[in-house]
């Protein structure tokens, strides 16, 4: 069904730290490798070898710029599924493929009944479906249901794959829907923000923004070489001698 | 947006469809025109190839074809659902119209309704494809209140155009319905000048900074995750045709428009005879082509703010 629950039971959902990623791509690998044998597998990849790469990824690391006042910095920028409250590429979806769960509010793509319309691609604001040439369905991320409720795994591995990989622990995974879990609290902390929140989207996903200058750490620019005067004596002598 | 021969025949040849239908289905209704066998059968024959080729060719973007009967479940929410379904309803009002009106040469009450239902269903149809890309939020220039009345008088456009070109032909001309086409074809002349000067004025409904959540100061992209096009830029970052735009946009106007508005008028002078029904053809022809070009732009032209992410927009 492509109308969405009225209410989900948990939005469970990812806090993204833009202070503390480092661009490492750690994530995304691990993404890859964990769901191209997962949920929406194969991930396929044409071309892998050749001049003109290209394949299905759940995750995707940009890089920007960030200048205020004359004060820049750069930014690592992680772009997923947010798992929206309101997605439009749920509600498009003319089979039934894409739904909203009830119970946890994950997003996903039935791969048995996708026809590989494209629409809901288009519906989303974010660029986080991504169309599988070879098999001709779509795919996105799954919040990894195949490892959060896997009992196979070790408790500490029930998180999603780049969340368990992120080596800066710019990752947080939890329950946004309840304004006393871990990761409400950290929103609520550090001003996390939900991304185009003017569509009306309304994602479960936050990012926390970097946190302000402190003003302590050394200028960019070292103080320019000041001209070196005459110095007499024997050391002078030698610049003289060798200045000649 | 990327534009799919696919999807621009079938917006462009479903409406010209349905616009021909809906007409056939006034004309039967009304009783303006009594029925006979060999126009009737052309007539209804033309819509129908029109429509049937179109839907089939919506298919060929398809991923998974053979499950293209699952689009007709989600008629709750989804446009393109709705779309899939009033297209199958509409086949059977005018199904039963084109047997009953032209086959059987019947008319009355019977045929009236199927006439008028089969009218009613085209209009549903074509409101629901326009509804498809309005709905769409990311894209501003489809996410616009002239999508909707775009497809409808382009379908009606097209729909009369083709009809004056089958009057000619069969040696029915009328003067009412060859000016009704030569005003169709100047109001979307029109109205396709006035979205285009709309749509330049446009920007994107989001800024760098709200899709990163980056408040404040400008937000520049350095670096993409990934060095070659990947779906989403192939996709939704389509620009050829931007590049081309002006004179992409002179082709159109002068194809859709211009031409056979010119040629209706020589028709209109000749009165009838074969010359005004060679004219006539000639007229469909071109404006079939230029609304091809038309919905090229259409799509060509709309931005997706996932370009934003990419440090285009
Ligand atoms: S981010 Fe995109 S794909 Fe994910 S739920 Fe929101 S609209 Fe859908
Ligand atoms: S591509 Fe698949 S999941 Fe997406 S709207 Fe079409 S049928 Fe639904």
């Amino acid at each position: 069904m492509t109308c969405l629950p009225a209410k989900t039971e948990k939005s469970l959902g990812l806090v993204i730290d833009l202070d503390t990623c480092v661009g490492c791509q750690a994530c995304v690998t691990s993404c890859k490798e964990w769901n191209t044998g997962g949920h929406m597998a194969p991930l396929t990849d044409q071309n892998p070898y050749g001049g003109t790469a290209d394949g299905v990824w759940f995750n995707r690391v940009h890089t920007y710029e960030h200048e205020v006042d004359g004060a820049s910095r750069t930014v690592h920028f992680p772009r997923s599924c947010l798992h929206c409250e309101t997605p439009a590429c749920v509600t498009v979806c003319p089979t039934g493929a894409s739904y909203k769960r009830t119970s946890d509010g994950i997003v996903l793509v039935d791969e048995d009944k996708c026809i590989g319309c494209k629409l809901c691609s288009w519906a989303c604001p974010y660029g986080a479906r991504e169309f599988d040439v070879d098999v001709g369905v779509m795919k996105k991320c799954t919040l990894c249901v195949d490892r959060i409720y896997n009992e196979n795994l070790k408790e500490e591995d029930r998180v999603p794959a780049c969340v368990a990989a992120c080596p800066s622990g710019a990752r947080h995974f939890g329950d946004l829907g309840d304004a006393t879990s871990p990761v409400s609290q950290l929103v609520a902390a550090r001003g996390g923000t939900a991304l185009m929140p003017e569509l009306g989207y309304a994602p479960t996903n936050r990012y926390l923004p970097p946190r302000a200058n402190t003003g302590r750490g050394p200028k960019v620019a070292a103080p320019a070489l000041e001209s070196v005067g005459d110095a007499g004596g024997f050391f002078g002598w030698v610049d003289r001698v060798l200045s000649r | 947006m990327h534009p799919a021969y696919s999807v621009i025949v079938f917006t462009t040849a479903t409406g010209a469809g349905y616009g021909l239908l809906a007409l056939l289905g006034l004309l039967a209704a009304t009783g303006a025109t009594p029925p006979s066998l060999v126009p009737g059968l052309v007539s209804f024959g033309l819509a129908f190839a029109l429509i049937g080729g179109g839907l089939l060719s919506s298919t060929g973007h398809l991923g998974r074809p053979e499950r293209a009967w699952r689009a007709f479940s989600q008629w709750r929410s989804s446009w393109l659902s709705r779309e899939g379904v009033a297209a199958v309803v509409t086949f059977v009002p005018a199904g039963l119209l084109a047997l009953g009106w032209a086959v059987m040469g019947r008319s009355g009450a019977w045929i009236a309704i199927c006439g008028l239902l089969a009218a009613a269903c085209a209009v549903v149809t074509v409101c629901s494809t326009a509804m498809i890309y309005a709905s769409l939020k990311p894209i501003a220039q489809w996410h616009s209140r002239f999508t909707l009345p775009s497809y409808l008088l382009f379908a009606a456009t097209s729909g009369l155009v083709l009809l004056n070109a089958l009057m000619q032909v069969f040696g029915r001309p009328s003067v009412p319905w060859l000016a009704a086409a030569l005003v169709f074809t100047a109001l979307a002349w029109v109205l396709k000048v006035a979205v285009w000067r709309h749509n330049d004025a446009l920007g994107m409904p989001a800024t760098l900074n709200s899709a990163t959540g980056l408040k404040g100061g400008t937000v520049r992209s350095v670096e993409w995750p990934h060095t070659e096009d990947n779906y989403l830029l192939k996709e939704m970052g389509y620009r050829v045709a931007r590049k081309h735009a002006a004179r992409l946009r002179l082709i159109a106007v002068i194809l859709a428009f211009a031409l056979p508005g010119a040629l209706l008028v020589i028709a209109l002078l000749l009165r009838g005879g074969p010359a005004a029904a060679f004219v006539s053809v000639l007229a469909a022809a071109s404006q079939l082509a230029g609304l091809m070009v038309e919905r090229w732009l259409f799509f060509a032209e709309a931005k997706h703010t996932v370009t934003l992410y990419y440090g285009r927009d």
